[in-house]
């Protein structure tokens, strides 16, 4: 039988890296086919030359026997391959049918267009009203919107971009059955993650990439999760250790706090109340949207809070800016790398300045210390080992692993009291994400107190003494990590959003 | 002092023709901002059509010519502007200073032979009888076709962006570049497009000034009203037919003003003249609440990094 | 096919080349203009360049550079600060004029007295009056979040009728015989902001903007305050993060740079223009927005930048008598600057990649 889509040695160079060197793969209709590997490993560049927005350098592509080498997304589309991105392409101000009419070459009438956007989502389990503003929704229900645009132009290949990194244990599932429905419809799905397990439950063949080239190829039913993982990384895996430590007095304190979200699209924070005990990391869990930044910004001074609802060792500190806070030992590292954590066009040493002043005695009556800025900066990159001429480059400069390990390193080193990260390990290659989690194992270790907001669960289960879930703003009650199952904590983080099973 | 020398029927007649080259240029605007750009220049490309339209005009002897060389020119200066912003990815704000500043210059040095020529008229259009009914008639049916074509311009532009792909297509490319740019649309040239539109209507309203209004050509004759166009914009929420409704106000009381000091009112004749321009600011201080209707993509520049 | 590519670091070079070449661009482009105007294009160039430095009769038009640098570099320092921080304050026009009437009006009101106190209290209400004017923008910004770009330039046509209003009511000279305008400060010689160096053109106009410029240059290297508003600038999210009151941040450099255009406007009322007149102002506080941006926003830079549009003005001036060529011209002029500076500018961040075209 022939292969739907089939690839034959495509290379892929950039200046400085081989994208993609010599990948071939079959892909038979029906068939849910895994892409496996790390950040870096040269998934994405693939899938982009399928869809049409990259050209190959060499090798070549068939679809149905027939030569495919789409110029651009338009005629990947209408080959039949659809495809929906990690990072969604919507339009909050606008409502689901104008974003699936956007997405789509020969949009119907937006009349028409609803009913069909009806249809599809009844049969295949993703109910979505087309009237509604795209920003109200949930991150599940926005990717419903880029499956269901996909769907509407039915296509034959559909390639999904990490797609439950957004979504609540029981609404992968809800996505898996529709996913089988569609290939047990014929159409052939190509599945990017980096998450074993579920590419075990879903997957009937995977192709492993690293460093560009394919390492492995296997039935990930018959193959273990570790060795998978060993393919992937191309070494051993040591996991982080972590001496248990008896936790000791309450040293933050959150009660009922509620704050309204800062944006028109944001999260409202809702009565959130918790504990955090000296020396011991909480986790805290659940999809991106539910309130994770507003929650961070609550905690760094950010957004400041009404009397009485973040209390650190008694004293009410919801009042406090950023830079009281620090002064006190309470630290953040947000999410957002480029931008938020660390200006983008500003040096290291410009960038240790800005979080570092107040602890590392940088400031002296308003007058900065750029020579000790200039060596703190050094201290940070010696110590997390990041990959960087000196301390006079650009952030911007910096690798996405690297820049973490600095950003995360410059709150490390500031010995704080008390230290909350957002998404600590995201788009980070994994010796990196390996040597940060140690790093906060250390600092717990020490005596400090973490809170880790990851949208990574098997992360959270391996450093985490304890674990909550943020959803729809709310918090839920901290359970000790050890013993949880993932029903548990999927109905913890809310389980599914109003979806249904796919009516076969 | 002598209020009954105004009369309301000549005072809402004469606000629409002194709404129309805000109204012009406002509306041109704000399909700009709506594509995400926000073009500061509105000042320059006006006054620069206002001498064109002025210049062709009186050479060719036909006002309709000027007004399309008005267009023309508002077009081609916004032009360069488009250039900096969406190829060379300067700053918004700088470059559309720089459009005003460059636009007064050139208009000035454009002018040089034009100043204290008349210009042929354009006549009103002629709706026959209609003209005669007592109130609507004056009001309504006794204007030069720019005036109407104003009205016209503001429905249009409604429904583009209301009801066609193309003014979806805008909208996005307001909301989100990087998402317009994923699903495949040029976002450059749309906004090029967008903002040449902009330029042309600006321009046509500066013909409007030197045409009809004075109607004469003078150094800096536009007198800030690009500006006033730009702050409409923004308390029209980028709505339409707010933008209409914006104009007529800012019109009514630049005309109100000009009859109080013709009227002999007490106050003195620099005191009224600031009057539409603190009214501007205290509109828009009390609409700036409603910024969550601002284009998502706003003034952020475009650059397809990937 | 070209393709811009972002640098990993922004180019040094570039950053300190990019008002060079803009230069020599407009020096191309302003030729061409001033020869399809029917003028020499060299000896144009040559005459507003060359002329007032070198030329017959520099030792008068030197020290017009500083008297009328002086001003620009001044109001540029301000306007630094904010554009920096991406606060964007258009009104410094309206702010030189009221800080002008402000400091002027104190002055009259003590007229005929001497006494060496009524000048400093001049300069007091001159930098009182630039930045209350320009607190209005401010604290509607803050407390609104209503756009100071609209407030303060509206501000500017009222401020225009306020130095109407006054030219021909409150200040004006009673001993006028009913010309507009008031009385002439350059002849109260307690008010009269004098040369300190007689024919050097050197006024404490001149003095306030050197302290201006190391003022502004210590802020933005080693201070805390200079920091925030580079970071706010450059990511505001990470400004917030790292403490800065964006509110805080709003008032000081809206008010500063409001200040500083009403000082400049009162060194000019006291000095070079020496009264209250209606067409008092002659544009300096939009000129200045050019001699910012060309001065990259830097301290230095816009010394350079001053001195350099201050010679525009003159040469132009010259030009205009010697050879015919239209004042609007220079203006033309001065925007081709700013284009070009602005267009050229793409080059410190990004760089050009000539290949095939490719979308990764």
């Amino acid at each position: 039988m022939t292969p739907l889509l089939s690839l034959r040695g495509l290379t892929k160079a950039y200046p400085g890296v081989v994208a993609n060197d010599n990948v071939s793969l079959d892909i038979a209709p029906g068939e849910v086919h895994a892409l496996l590997g790390e950040n870096g490993a040269g998934k994405s560049t693939l899938v982009k030359m399928i869809y049409g927005l990259v050209k190959p350098d060499q090798g070549d592509m068939q679809m149905h026997g027939a030569a495919f080498a789409p110029s651009e997304p338009r005629a990947a589309r209408a080959a039949g391959v659809g495809m929906v991105f990690q990072h969604f392409s919507l339009f909050d101000a606008l409502t689901v049918a104008e974003n699936i009419a956007l997405g789509m070459e020969n949009a119907p009438r937006l009349r028409d267009l609803a009913q069909r956007i009806r249809e599809v989502s009844d049969t295949y389990g993703l109910p979505l009203a087309p009237d509604r503003i795209v920003g109200d929704l949930s991150a599940g229900e926005r990717q419903r919107v880029e499956i269901i645009r996909c769907l509407l132009q039915d296509p034959k290949l559909l390639i999904m971009d990490e797609p439950t990194s957004v979504l609540t244990p029981q609404e992968v599932e809800i996505l898996f059955e529709t996913l089988r429905k569609l290939s047990a419809e014929g159409t052939a799905i190509l599945y990017i993650s980096h998450k074993l397990e579920e590419i075990r439950t879903l997957c009937d063949a995977a192709t492993i990439l690293r460093l560009g080239k394919v390492v492995g190829e296997c039935i990930p039913r018959e193959t273990t999760a570790r060795d998978m993982a060993e393919m992937m990384v191309g070494k051993v895996l040591g996991t982080p250790t972590r001496a248990g430590v008896a936790p000791g007095e309450t040293v933050l304190a959150l009660q009922n706090l509620s704050l309204p979200s800062p944006s028109a699209f944001g999260m409202p924070l809702r009565d959130i109340s918790l504990d955090l005990r000296q020396g011991e990391v909480l986790g805290i869990g659940g999809v991106a949207g539910n309130g994770q930044d507003e929650l961070l910004a609550a905690l760094s001074g950010e957004t400041t809070a009404p009397a009485g609802m973040v209390t650190f060792k008694g004293q009410d500190i919801g009042t406090l800016g950023p830079n009281a806070r620090r002064a006190l030992g309470v630290l953040a590292a947000p999410e957002e790398r480029l931008g938020h954590a660390a200006a983008p066009d500003m040096s290291l040493t410009e960038n240790a300045m800005l979080t570092g002043a107040a602890r590392e005695g940088l400031e002296r009556r308003g007058f900065l210390d750029w020579p000790a800025a200039h060596s703190f900066a050094e201290r940070i990159i010696q110590a997390f080992d990041v990959r960087t001429p000196g301390p006079g480059n650009a952030a911007r400069s910096l690798s996405g692993g690297n820049l973490q390990k600095f950003v995360i390193g410059r709150e490390v080193l500031q010995r704080p009291e008390v230290l909350v990260v957002n998404q600590p390990t995201w788009g980070v290659d994994a010796s990196a994400a390996a040597a940060i989690r140690q790093a906060l194992l250390d600092l717990a270790e020490g005596g400090a107190s973490v809170i880790v907001i990851s949208q990574d669960l098997d992360e959270l289960m391996e450093i985490a003494d304890r674990f909550a879930a943020l959803n729809e703003g709310r918090l839920s009650e901290p359970q000790p990590t050890g013993g949880l199952s993932v029903e548990q904590i999927g109905l913890m983080m809310g389980g599914a959003h109003g979806m249904e099973v796919a009516h076969v | 002092m002598d209020l009954s020398v105004i009369n309301p029927i000549l005072l809402t007649a004469a606000l629409m023709s002194a709404a129309t080259p805000i109204l012009l240029a406002a509306t041109g605007e704000l399909v700009v901002e709506r594509a995400g750009v926000l073009n500061l220049g509105v000042e320059g490309m006006m006054i620069l059509g206002a001498i064109c339209g002025f210049a062709i005009a009186v050479e060719t002897g036909s006002p309709l010519t000027g007004f399309l060389a008005a267009a023309v020119g508002g077009a081609v200066l916004s032009l360069l502007f488009a250039l900096l912003t969406q190829v060379a990815l300067a700053n918004q704000v700088a470059s559309g200073l720089a459009l005003t500043l460059f636009g007064l210059g050139l208009s000035a040095l454009l002018g040089q032979g034009y100043v204290g020529i008349k210009p042929p008229r354009m006549p009103d259009v002629n709706f026959g009888f209609l003209a005669d009914i007592p109130i609507i008639g004056p009001i309504l049916f006794s204007h030069d076709p720019v005036l109407y074509l104003g009205v016209l311009l503001v429905a249009a532009v409604w429904a583009t962006l209301k009801f066609t792909r193309i003014g979806l297509i805008l909208r996005a490319v307001g909301e989100n570049h990087d998402a317009a740019h994923a699903l495949g649309y040029k976002v450059v040239r749309i906004r090029t497009l967008a903002i040449m539109f902009g330029g042309a209507c600006a321009g046509m309203g500066g013909a409007y000034i030197s045409l009809i209004r004075v109607p004469q050509w003078t150094e800096g004759m536009t007198a800030g009203v690009g500006w006033i166009a730009l702050a409409l914009v923004v308390f029209a929420s980028w709505k339409p037919w707010r933008v209409l409704l914006g104009a007529y106000l800012f019109g009514g009381i630049t005309q109100l003003q000009l009859n109080l000091q013709g009227a002999g009112v007490a106050i003195p004749v620099e005191y009224l003249a600031m009057s539409p321009y603190i009214i501007t600011i205290v509109v828009l201080v009390i609409l700036s609440a409603d910024k969550s209707a601002a284009p998502g993509s706003l003034g952020r520049t475009f650059h397809a990094s990937h | 096919m070209m393709r811009l590519e972002k640098r990993p670091q922004p180019s040094r070079f570039f950053a300190y080349a990019t008002p060079v070449l803009a230069v020599l661009a407009t020096f191309v482009f302003g030729g061409l203009l001033f020869a399809t105007l029917g003028k020499d294009p060299v000896q144009s160039i040559l005459t507003i360049f060359w002329e007032p430095i070198f030329g017959e009769f520099a030792y008068f038009y030197r020290p017009q550079l500083l008297i009328k640098g002086a001003p620009l570099v001044l109001i540029a320092i301000g306007l630094s600060l904010g554009f920096k921080a991406g606060i964007w304050n258009i009104g410094a026009e309206g702010q030189y004029i009221i800080g002008a009437l402000f400091g002027a009006g104190v002055g009259l009101a003590f007229y005929p007295v001497e006494s060496f106190l009524i000048f400093p209290a001049m300069v007091l209400a001159g930098a009182f009056g630039g930045w209350i004017w320009a607190m209005i923008p401010a604290l509607l910004k803050v407390r609104f979040g209503t756009n100071e770009i609209l407030v303060s330039l509206m501000l500017v046509y009222v401020a225009e009728q306020f130095l109407a209003s006054m030219s021909l009511g409150l200040l004006k000279n009673p001993e006028g015989f009913g010309f507009p305008g008031s009385r002439n400060l350059q002849q109260y010689a307690s008010a009269h902001n004098a040369e300190i160096i007689t024919g050097s053109g050197m006024h404490w106009g001149v003095v306030a903007a050197l302290i201006a410029v190391i003022f502004a240059y210590v802020l933005l290297t080693r201070h805390r305050l200079g920091f925030a508003v580079r970071v706010t600038g450059e990511a505001p999210r990470a400004a917030r993060f790292a403490g800065v009151n964006p509110s805080r941040l709003i008032l000081f450099c809206l008010g500063t740079s409001g200040m500083l255009a009403g000082l400049a406007g009162l060194f000019e009322v006291a000095g070079p223009a020496g009264q209250v007149s209606i067409d008092f102002n002659v544009g300096y506080g939009f000129t200045a927005i050019i001699v910012a941006f060309l001065g990259r926003l830097h301290p230095i830079g816009i010394v350079l930048a001053g001195l350099l549009m201050a010679l525009t003005y003159i040469g132009g001036d010259i030009a205009q008598s010697q050879l015919g060529l239209p004042a609007a011209a220079i203006q033309v002029f001065q925007g081709m600057l700013l284009f070009f500076l602005l267009a050229l500018d793409l080059f410190t961040n990004y760089r050009l990649r000539f290949g095939r075209a490719e979308t990764a």
